[in-house]
């Protein structure tokens, strides 16, 4: 073989290049999201486990009625009405104020960039 | 793919050929690949299924439309250009815009406007001529979306991000649907919409001094324009323009400049004004019929 040499050391630092992401990795798990829950509301507007699981859903269908049905307001099962708005309910003052210790702990996560905030204001953090 | 390689009939049954074994390395790598992602998904239940994931894209919209909400089948507004001044419409365009986070760029080509002060002959562009009197031609007019019944812009979207609200008439912007190709601007006859070309929040104050932090921004490639105020309509409040133009002609001791209420009910104070003032509405040759009505 011609460059015998050369190749097998220019195939060694490809090969760990390549590689570099896995093995700076290993034995290391991300830290586990760690999410603060609201002081002063206690009751979201569904039970925690329909809204972990199915927020998206919820959102998605508040926008379709607030923008386009122009149906605004949510009532829950057992009667209690809330403003369909993200920005305004949400993220109000009373609960998710910190958008950084709620949503993004688990969308930075799992590596998920929602488009909400495009346009929608997240609350103000004092930092 | 892989059932068409399984060996027919007559062929040597045990060896496994070369294609057929580089299919099943193949398959494998993947499913070895994939293990560690569907590992740790399944970990939770994930607690709905496939069909509801599809079926929730069929629901209709659930929700209340609000008790001190503004209702009305057919919203309009009244412009009266005689009780108009340079300081009302300024003020109206100011209020409107900061109201809705609309940012103010000096480059005309990348100007985002919801209302704005025109002149007779730009507002009015085939009803007018050079001998106008003077006391029109120095008139302020305001122009807005007109909302119009037959909205050409509602008729070319291709994603029906804009769309008449079928309870109020309201020509409403979905911002969540809009995909940027700006038919509608080339359809609206009154160039009531502007498209977002740069970043809408470098041009708006400094990142949490939002000018209302309850009302979102837009994104870059976007079209937006007037809807009426629809947001405070829903809280019982008239649009911002309107509240402005009143609260003025008070301190003024003048009549009201903009005029706002239901033009299907006929005790209406827009239908009263309308009946007791001569009024003319943009391009009515056009067929939109606009909601918005000028008294000159």
């Amino acid at each position: 073989m011609y460059d015998g040499g050369k190749i097998i050391t220019g195939l060694i630092i490809g090969v760990v290049l390549l590689t570099y992401p896995v093995w700076s990795n290993l034995g290391k798990a991300a830290s586990k999201p760690d999410i603060k829950l609201p002081v002063k509301e206690k009751l979201c507007v569904e039970s925690k486990d329909y809204m972990r699981n199915k927020h998206m859903q919820v959102l998605d269908i508040w926008r379709d009625s607030a923008v386009r049905a122009a149906k605004r307001v949510y009532v829950t099962e057992d009667g209690r009405a809330y403003e369909m708005s993200l920005q305004n309910t949400c993220m109000s003052q009373n609960c998710h104020a910190k958008k950084t210790e709620f949503c993004d702990q688990c969308h930075n996560y799992t590596g998920v960039r929602p488009y909400c905030w495009d346009c929608h204001i997240p609350p103000k953090e004092k930092k | 793919m892989l059932g068409l390689s399984y060996p027919t009939e007559g062929e040597e049954v045990m060896g496994v050929n070369r294609r057929r074994f580089l299919e099943i390395a193949g398959v494998s790598m993947l499913a070895f690949g994939a293990s560690p992602v569907t590992e740790v998904l399944a970990e939770e239940e994930l607690g709905f299924t496939l069909p509801e994931t599809i079926f929730h894209f069929f629901k209709k919209p659930v929700g209340a439309v609000g008790r001190e909400a503004l209702k009305a089948k057919r919203w309009a507004m009244v412009v009266d250009a005689g009780q108009l001044d340079e300081e009302i419409a300024a003020a109206c365009r100011e209020v409107c815009h900061k109201v809705h986070n609309v940012p103010h760029i000096d480059n005309p080509k990348h100007e985002i406007k919801w209302i704005w002060e025109e002149d007779y002959e730009h507002t009015f562009t085939d009803q007018q001529h050079e001998l106008i009197s003077d006391e029109i031609k120095k008139l302020p007019f305001l122009v807005l979306c007109n909302n119009c019944l037959n909205p050409p812009c509602v008729r070319v979207c291709p994603t029906k991000a804009t769309f008449k609200r079928k309870t109020d008439g309201i020509v409403m912007m979905d911002m969540h649907r809009c995909i940027g190709c700006r038919f509608c601007m080339a359809a609206c006859p009154y160039g009531s919409r502007s498209f977002n070309w740069v970043d809408p929040r470098k041009y708006l104050p400094a990142e949490e001094n939002w000018d209302n932090p309850e009302y979102p921004t837009r994104m870059k490639g976007v079209v937006e324009k007037c809807t009426f105020c629809v947001e405070r309509l829903a809280k019982g409040l008239i649009p911002a323009c309107v509240e402005v133009a009143q609260d003025l002609a008070k301190k003024k001791g003048r009549k009201p400049a903009l005029i706002f209420g239901d033009l299907e009910d006929p005790n209406s104070e827009v239908r009263q004004v309308l009946r007791s003032n001569y009024s003319i509405r943009r391009k009515p040759t056009l067929g939109t019929n606009p909601n918005v009505y000028y008294i000159v």
